[in-house]
């Protein structure tokens, strides 16, 4: 590749379909790129029903088709990097091994991943993430039957519920440790502000109606033979044991910063820092949807649609786009305060619990340890393939850590597409 | 923890060097402070590939490398099972007939020394490393060589030290070192009759003047692949670029981890004093490991990193009593092979200011060759 994209979009998800037709109908050429073989990101991928109040994966792509947008999928971003004449560029791997996309702005559309914490038994087969449960039904895994609990907290679970309710699994229970009046008030805040995502929610529950939910309640270990067989769900006060096939489990989301904090962008609070128009503290560099604060479909379109205008100059165009962003933004500050956690999750993990599955390393070794530093050097925690990207999150939010920023490459990548210094193999003496 | 009013010996700098220095000088009884202002072994300590390596480069060289390299092997059955000890060898890769006629000199002069090595032929060699490229020379191999989990082990020693009554600060930042005092970032003062500076790359920093210069290496781990390489593989040529004291240079280096992982190496620079990744050495450093490695290339990597050597002029550590300061000693400058030479160190500064005999003449390490300040400044120039 010798040319340079106007405009390079990292993650084809909600954020980033929009951003990039949004930039390319404003005439710039623009690239989209995502590491899974199909875009749509975590939640349009695979055909995911859900719906959007502005519009469908379906009418994005028609717009991406027709703008000419350049998409590649199956690339994972894994490294960034600046050519011989001073362009930067983003190395990204696939199975036909790696490529620099050039640009001269990028968008960061990198969403986000679950947010994992660990109690007795939770390496047990059987328990999946609830979006990653979601997403092995989505991909073939039969689900008829089975006998399914979905525990954690947040939006998704409802919706990872309907799916496998949809596809024919028996839901034994769905615990939400948010408790139930924090929820109601959630609601009616959202009535004015945000009617798609409350009916959404409505959905979801009324087509499940008939399964068993537990507001305020948390799944505080596992127990199986080789497998799961049977779950303990408490409200920290009285107890009960359900038996299940399969758990679905997840703390919400965590942003996946790795990419821009790589290149240099700001954070605050753990999230993505913007200005008005999208762009990071570097200059250039934009960044859009759940990377940015957690709000969901609605709220990364009309980020990427900021930014895509943006990029391309029109700041009108972005700006009359403000309002319904700022609407969202107040989601999802509704929505933090309505998913937080409780502390009674800090104390689920015993002893010999697993916090870094990787490595292997107990609660029982990491709570001598004052920082992740520490624990890293002394235990080996976070050393592992993820690289802390699983156990990262559960110690910040287990022993208030805090991780450096990352060091390359940002995922696995290759060694022999990390020793390339350019696509041409040349290499510098 | 036992705190006197005035240590014995106080050390700055819990890399692995400090944490070595404590533990030796606790065995012989003294009362020992150790400061560290991170955590213990997060310095060059976390940063290297923990090869513990016999070398030849000079005699003085070769004396402290051996003895330590015996003092590992003595310590190794006691050591915890995270320290990672694994006494897999190293083999010298010979490219050509050029560099098979080395090792078969190396031979001798390590035989000549009671170090047991043997060599191998390129069919003994593909043998015992199927995954290098076919065409090498042969290989030296030196079976008691070995390699460990730094990070930890400097935390074992330092704990070692603790159990015999050392005090440890850790998160604790030496602002000041002299007159017989560590001043503190938070402005407290520990007193002690000898005060150490073991502070690796930053020694400079805290006593200007001595000569030692950040050497910038960098280094890639991979995920597992058990069996991928047995022993420590080292190009001979990198005797050639890694011990010449000036420039730039990338040397073939790859080391087999207890995980299965593969730790690649190795670069050196000078003159690049900010921890951030170099793509053009990694590059250089990678395709000099796939040349020798062709299928390294297919493996994933996890991570890179850099760290800093404290290297002196003359590729020699500074261990003993420094300058006018009659309290001020150093335990610092050992470049490339603070690993392997941490524990003769150790003991070393422990025999000495007990007043014992040292195992190994310890003239050649002692801080007064550079007594002139001119002819150090002199030296350390490129
Ligand atoms: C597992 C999971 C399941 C979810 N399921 C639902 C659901 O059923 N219903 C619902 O309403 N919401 C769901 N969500 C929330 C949903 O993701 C967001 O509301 C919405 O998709 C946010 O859009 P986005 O564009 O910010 O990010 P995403 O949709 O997450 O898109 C980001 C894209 O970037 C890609 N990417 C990240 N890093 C790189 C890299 N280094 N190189 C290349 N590509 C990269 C990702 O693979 C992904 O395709 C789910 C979230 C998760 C994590
Ligand atoms: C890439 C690379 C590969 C290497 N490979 C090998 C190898 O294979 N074999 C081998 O033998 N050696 C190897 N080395 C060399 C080895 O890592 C070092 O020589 C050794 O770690 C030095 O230990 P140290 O304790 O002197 O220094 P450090 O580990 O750097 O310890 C100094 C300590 O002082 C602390 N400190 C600094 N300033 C202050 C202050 N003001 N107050 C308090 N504390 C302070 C630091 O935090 C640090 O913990 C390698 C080095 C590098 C960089």
């Amino acid at each position: 590749m010798s040319g340079v994209y106007d405009c390079l979009v990292i993650g084809a998800g909600p954020g980033g379909l929009a951003a990039a037709a949004t930039a390319a109908e404003a005439g710039l050429q623009v690239g989209l790129e995502d590491d899974n073989p199909a875009a749509g990101g975590q939640i349009w991928r695979r055909g995911n029903a859900a719906v959007s109040v502005s519009h469908s994966a379906e009418q994005w792509m028609e717009r991406i088709r027709s703008a000419k947008v350049d998409v590649l999928c199956g690339w994972r971003a894994t490294d960034a990097g600046t050519d011989a004449l001073g362009t930067p560029f983003i190395r990204v791997e696939g199975l036909g091994g790696f490529r620099d996309l050039r640009y001269r702005k990028l968008i960061l559309a990198t969403g986000a991943r679950e947010l994992f914490l660990p109690f007795p038994g939770w390496t047990l087969p059987g328990i999946y993430g609830a979006g990653g449960l979601q997403a092995f039904a989505k991909s073939g895994f039969d689900v008829r039957g089975m006998r399914v609990v979905l525990a954690g907290t947040g939006p998704l679970l409802m919706a990872v519920t309907a799916h496998l309710h949809e596809a024919g699994a028996k839901i034994v229970a769905v615990v939400e440790q948010a408790p139930l009046s924090r929820l109601m008030s959630l609601g009616m805040h959202l009535a004015p502000s945000a009617p798609g995502k409350l009916m959404e929610g409505l959905r979801y529950r009324l087509r499940t109606m008939g399964t068993k939910y537990y507001f305020g309640h948390w799944v505080s270990e596992a127990r199986g033979d080789g497998k799961l067989e049977r779950l303990t769900i408490t409200n920290g006060s009285e107890s009960f044991a359900v038996e299940a096939d399969l758990l679905g489990v997840g703390y919400h989301l965590v942003p996946n910063t790795e990419l821009a904090q790589l290149l240099g962008c700001g954070l605050e609070n753990g999230f993505v820092r913007v200005e008005e128009t999208q762009e990071t503290s570097c200059t250039s560099i934009y960044c859009i949807g759940e990377a940015t604060g957690i709000g969901g479909v609605d709220k990364a379109q009309v980020e990427g649609r900021i930014a895509g205008f943006s990029a391309a100059g029109r700041i009108e165009k972005a700006r009359s786009l403000f309002a319904a962003r700022d609407k969202q933004l107040r989601f999802v500050e509704r929505l933090a305060a309505a998913f937080a956690l409780r502390e009674e999750l800090r104390g689920l993990a015993q002893e010999n619990t697993l916090v870094c599955r990787c490595e292997d390393v107990p609660h029982g070794a990491l709570r001598e340890c004052h920082s992740w530093r520490e624990a890293k050097l002394h235990t080996r925690c976070g050393m592992g393939p993820c690289q802390g990207r699983i156990c990262g999150p559960a110690t910040q939010f287990l022993y208030g850590w805090h991780a450096p920023a990352p060091r390359p490459p940002v995922f696995p990548a290759s060694v022999g597409t990390i020793a390339a210094v350019d696509e041409a193999g040349v290499h510098h003496e | 923890m036992t705190q006197p009013a005035i240590f014995d010996v106080a050390i700055a700098g819990g890399g692995i060097v400090g944490a070595a220095c404590a533990r030796a000088l606790a065995h012989r009884g003294l009362s020992v402070a150790l400061v560290e202002r991170d955590v213990l072994g997060s310095g060059a300590t976390s940063a290297g590939m923990g090869h513990v390596v016999v070398m030849d480069d000079s005699e003085a060289q070769f004396a402290l490398t051996r003895y330590s390299q015996q003092l590992w092997r003595e310590l190794a059955p006691k050591l915890p099972a995270n320290c990672e000890y694994e006494e897999c060898g190293t083999l010298w890769v010979a490219a050509d007939e050029e560099e098979m006629a080395a090792v078969e000199q190396k031979h001798r002069w390590y035989g000549d020394r009671g170090v047991p090595t043997s060599t191998l032929t390129a069919s003994e060699l593909s043998a015992a490393e199927p995954n290098l490229r076919s065409g090498l020379a042969g290989a030296l191999l030196v079976p008691q060589d070995s390699v460990v989990y730094p990070p930890v082990v400097a935390l074992t020693l330092a704990r070692e030290a603790e159990k015999l009554g050392a005090a440890l600060y850790i998160g604790k930042q030496v602002h000041i070192l002299s007159d017989g005092k560590l001043v503190l970032q938070d402005g407290s003062i520990i007193r002690a009759h000898t005060i150490i500076n073991a502070l690796g790359s930053e020694s400079a920093r805290i006593t200007p003047g001595v000569p030692v210069r950040k050497r910038k290496g960098h280094l890639l781990i991979t995920d597992r692949y058990p069996g991928f390489v047995r022993h420590q593989l080292v190009e001979l040529g990198y005797l050639k670029s890694a011990h010449k004291s000036t420039g730039d240079s990338v040397a073939f280096n790859v080391q087999p981890r207890s995980t299965g992982q593969l730790l690649i190496g190795s670069s050196r620079q000078y003159g690049a004093e900010t921890s951030e990744v170099n793509q053009p050495v990694v590059s250089a450093m990678l395709q000099r490991a796939i040349e020798y490695i062709p299928r390294v290339a297919d493996l994933k990597a996890i991570r890179i990193w850099t760290g800093f050597r404290a290297a002196t002029p003359d590729k020699l550590p500074l261990i003993g009593p420094y300058s006018d300061d009659q309290s001020l000693w150093l335990a610092t400058g050992h470049e490339g092979l603070g690993i392997t030479t941490s524990l003769a160190t150790g003991e070393l500064i422990a025999d000495l200011i007990t007043g014992r005999t040292t195992a190994i003449p310890c003239e050649p390490y002692l801080p007064a060759r550079f007594a002139n300040a001119n002819q150090a400044n002199h030296l350390s120039k490129p």
